[in-house]
């Protein structure tokens, strides 16, 4: 069989084209065949201890408790660093692969956990209830094709988030143990009305479908053991194996959404952070490793996102309370690496919040429109300008 | 129990769906609502009586207590997380013991559910449990999470500003929100915000400035040396505050009664105790009554949940709720006369079903309905009730005759001796026995025993209650109520 590589050299010496048109499949992928892996960082994190304004005098005023210290910082400029933990991050950084988008959030925030993350899921605007994940519109609208095992899998988290209300979903734990319950769903159940059966029949014929798709296949080699590597340290990292065990197996998916849970830090807040920060950063050079290793790596787009940041003022208890403005990553093969956004200006700050100088909606235009070329507008309730994140 | 049984075959002799009262139909409906599952005894045993009547039996049996006996170290002081000066190996010693204590704790509030004879104490228990959430991650003490779940159960069907009132000064709440660490001068908002927004009035109905300011208000509130609730004076803020447009020097216990003063409060308890009991859609109207009447009795519960389970729209909502997983586990134990060998077993799969007791995911609680349901927990549901199928499989046939019917005399006296002599302490369905004791002669029997709505997958035609039952059990209309 020809291997995936030596079809790609062969392709860039201009040989073949022509002769083999079924193989577009080798070329650049367009279209939901890239890959969209969100990250949710869930709780909230605090961002300004994540990309840290280490140059800033007033985020030192801010943070007496609780603030990374300036010789701990991994320098990106003059003005901001990384906090210690995102070590593995750096050679991302280094090969500009990771984008620090800063500033993220909406106008008129909400600082509930709840109601804010239903905003980030729906993308609604602040006034604004919708009942469809932004995932769930836009494959609504623009389907993934009909032999995708799912529009996406959830890892770590039982919540379906952007993918609730109707999206092709299913929760992913271990796809050997996936595959051997569905024969538990019957063939072919009768439609039903009442909604809660219908819920449960519905997530019967999704089961079927994804069924069919991570049934065990048999192995060729022992090369393409998809368990090669080091096995992951945490919940994090077992579930970026998951996934990529799950593609290894040549299953489409449009997208993939990964939990952290653990953020909500409003008590005695450094070990905590330092420890999911490791973790995150630990899971994200590994999903790095391991769709280089699939060939995937510039077919995917990883993007992290919470429910909102936390204010610059640190609490009484060594913590921080709910916040606006927050710093996100984007990484993958084929982001623009560099700086997004605004860093924060804590100058004059005390009590307050901070402005968003990029709106999250913008970022999901950018992976609608500029990742997978369909089109945001509906899905997002309007024109979004995209970030220049992405190369062709 | 035996007593259950034996009166239930003197019952025999009756159609299931008496001509007067709620029937059948109706007995299984309120007792999975305000229950866990439902036995047939138990729906023999409100069949024939009026809605008033069967609602009205099932509110004056309720306990405020329960029924099993706790472990033995639940009512020894709080244990300290952080004592100082211990060895690392003291430190594990004490993470195992604690853990052991977890499991403990778990095991008894189930098998409370499964034996209690008040099925709605726990009902409510657990919702309050789901409204004023607290969780073991991070309140870290098993005592502490066992003395909330005895407050949470002594007014779960009482008086609702008491409980809401007994709730702020709980050590368990207090450590999982944050109360503990609340002084004057650097206020943490954490219970001030959950406590409009989850436990009262519900989003939307209080300002951000309510939120800073009644922070301020339950300043010098906190834990003494023995994690009991204590007021320091010293830590707390004295200025004027302004909440809901009121001025005052308000302390915790203002804010709370403030907060009872607010009739949205009344509404947002009406409408959960709706989605949880009712349906997923509350009609406003119903609600708002309810709600108005529910202010009006200063928030007696007790006349609420009598109101709510008499309207119209209860009694036409079979089918509307998804089952919980502890409703779907327990009430296949409570349906099947079922015991687990260790209630480990029955926690471990609680918690891969996403229900958890004793560690809600956050402070919102469970989301409940559909979202219990996805490809990963509806494939878990069904091995599990695949299993207790399959083990029922060999016991099955045990008692046919040569026509295809049931022996039911020699089923009944099977079911009676293994009662006597005290080995039903197993998961293992023996459906020719229950079915006998039970009179459940058709699958169609076994469909309106078992099911809220009518099966999805046709039954197959003539088979008998016993053989419905492995069929019925994995129908997806088992995992509705």
């Amino acid at each position: 069989m020809f291997k995936r590589r030596e079809f790609l050299k062969a392709a860039g010496a201009g040989l073949m084209l022509t002769v083999l048109p079924n193989l577009s499949w080798a070329l650049a992928p367009a279209g939901y065949k890239r890959l969209l892996v969100l990250v949710e960082l869930k709780g909230g994190n605090d961002g300004l201890n994540t990309v840290v304004p280490y140059g800033s005098a007033d985020y030192y005023r801010l943070r007496p408790g609780i603030a990374v210290a300036r010789e701990q910082v991994l320098r990106i400029n003059g003005d901001i660093g990384l906090h210690p933990s995102l070590a593995p991050l750096m050679p991302l950084w280094q090969d500009k692969q990771l984008a620090l988008l800063q500033g993220v959030g909406y106008p008129d925030p909400n600082l509930s956990h709840f109601r804010s993350i239903e905003i980030w899921d729906t993308a609604s605007a602040s006034q604004q209830y919708l009942s469809e994940g932004w995932l769930t519109r836009l494959f609504h609208e623009q389907p993934t094709p009909k032999n995708f095992a799912a529009d996406g899998v959830v890892l770590s988290s039982q919540v379906l988030g952007p993918l609730d209300g109707g999206a092709r979903a299913v929760v992913l734990s271990n796809p050997q143990d996936f595959a051997r319950q569905a024969k538990l769903v019957a063939d072919q159940p009768p439609g039903h009305a009442g909604s809660a059966l219908e819920h449960i029949l519905k997530v019967e014929g999704d089961i079927r479908q994804a069924a069919a798709s991570l049934a065990p296949l048999p192995r060729t080699a022992p090369s393409e053991a998809p368990t090669a590597g080091p096995k992951p340290k945490g919940g994090f990292g077992v579930a970026v194996r998951t996934l990529t065990d799950t593609l290894a197996r040549g299953v489409d998916i449009a997208v993939a959404r990964i939990t952290l849970t653990g953020f909500d830090t409003h008590g005695n807040q450094q070990p905590t952070q330092g420890r999911l920060l490791a973790e995150l950063a630990d899971g994200l050079a590994q999903l790095r490793s391991e769709m280089t290793r699939l060939g995937r790596w510039d077919d995917t787009l990883a993007l992290t996102y919470a429910e909102f940041g936390r204010r610059p003022r640190e609490n009484g208890n060594r913590g921080t309370d709910h916040g606006t403005a927050n710093v996100h990553f984007a990484l993958g093969g084929r982001v623009n690496g560099g700086l997004y956004g605004q860093t924060p200006q804590l100058a004059g700050v005390s009590e307050g919040n901070l402005p968003h100088a990029i709106d999250f909606r913008q970022v999901y235009a950018t992976a609608i429109d500029g990742w997978w070329g369909k089109d945001s507008r509906n899905v997002l309730g309007g024109r979004f300008a995209t970030l220049p994140l992405l190369r062709t | 129990m035996i007593k259950r049984i034996l009166l239930a075959s003197a019952l025999l002799g009756l159609p299931l769906c008496s001509l007067a009262g709620i029937g059948a139909d109706g007995a299984r409906h309120l007792l999975t609502r305000t229950g866990f599952g439902a036995n047939p005894a138990q729906i023999e045993g409100l069949a024939p009586l009026s809605r008033e009547a069967a609602v009205d039996k099932i509110l004056a049996g309720a306990r405020t207590q329960a029924a099993t006996p706790p472990p033995g170290w639940a009512n020894e002081p709080f244990e300290r997380p952080g004592q100082p000066g211990l060895t690392e190996e003291q430190k594990k010693a004490l993470q195992q013991e604690r853990n052991q204590h977890v499991v403990e704790l778990r095991s008894w509030w189930l098998a409370e559910m499964r034996d209690t004879p008040s099925p709605l104490t726990e009902k409510m228990t657990l919702f309050w449990h789901n409204h004023f959430v607290s969780a073991l991650d991070k309140v870290r003490s098993p005592q502490m999470m066992y003395q909330q779940n005895l407050l949470l159960r002594h007014y779960a069907l009482g008086d609702f500003g008491q409980l809401l009132h007994a709730v702020a000064r709980d050590p368990a709440m207090m450590r999982y929100l944050d109360t503990a660490n609340n002084r004057k001068d650097q206020p943490n908002e954490n219970f001030a915000r959950e406590v409009m927004e989850l436990f009262t009035l519900g989003e939307g109905h209080y300002s951000e400035q309510d939120i800073r300011e009644a922070a301020r208000a339950f300043t010098g509130w906190g834990l003494d040396r023995d994690d009991q609730f204590i007021v320091r004076p010293r830590l707390r803020d004295a200025g004027e505050k302004v909440i809901f447009g009121q001025r005052g020097d308000f302390n915790g216990d203002d804010v709370i009664d403030l907060l009872l003063q607010q009739p949205s409060t009344a509404v947002f308890v009406t409408n959960k105790l709706w989605r949880n009991f009712v349906s997923p859609t509350p009609d406003a109207a119903t609600v708002n009554k309810l709600a108005a009447d529910f202010r009006r009795s200063h928030y007696q519960l007790k006349p609420l949940m009598r109101a709510l389970l008499l309207t119209p729209q209860f009694w036409r909502s079979q089918g509307q709720l998804v089952k919980s997983p502890v409703e779907l586990t327990i009430g296949t134990l409570v349906t099947f006369d079922l015991n687990p060998p260790d209630w480990r077993v029955i926690a471990g799969l609680n918690r891969q079903l996403g229900q958890d007791v004793f560690a809600p995911p956050n402070v919102k609680g469970w989301p409940g309905g559909e979202a219990w349901i996805n490809s990963s927990t509806l494939l878990t549901r069904k091995q599990f009730l695949d299993r207790i199928a399959r083990d029922a499989a060999p016991a099955r046939d045990a008692y046919a005759q040569a026509d295809g019917s049931l022996n039911e005399m020699a089923g009944r006296e099977a079911r009676i001796r293994r009662f006597v002599g005290n080995r039903l302490n197993s998961m293992k369905l023996q459906p020719d026995e229950w079915a006998a004791v039970y009179g459940v002669r058709t699958a169609a029997d076994a469909a309106r025993l078992l099911l809220a709505v009518p099966p999805a997958n046709p039954l197959p035609p003539n088979a008998s209650g016993a053989k419905a039952i492995a069929q019925l059990l994995l129908d997806p209309a088992y995992q509705v109520e």
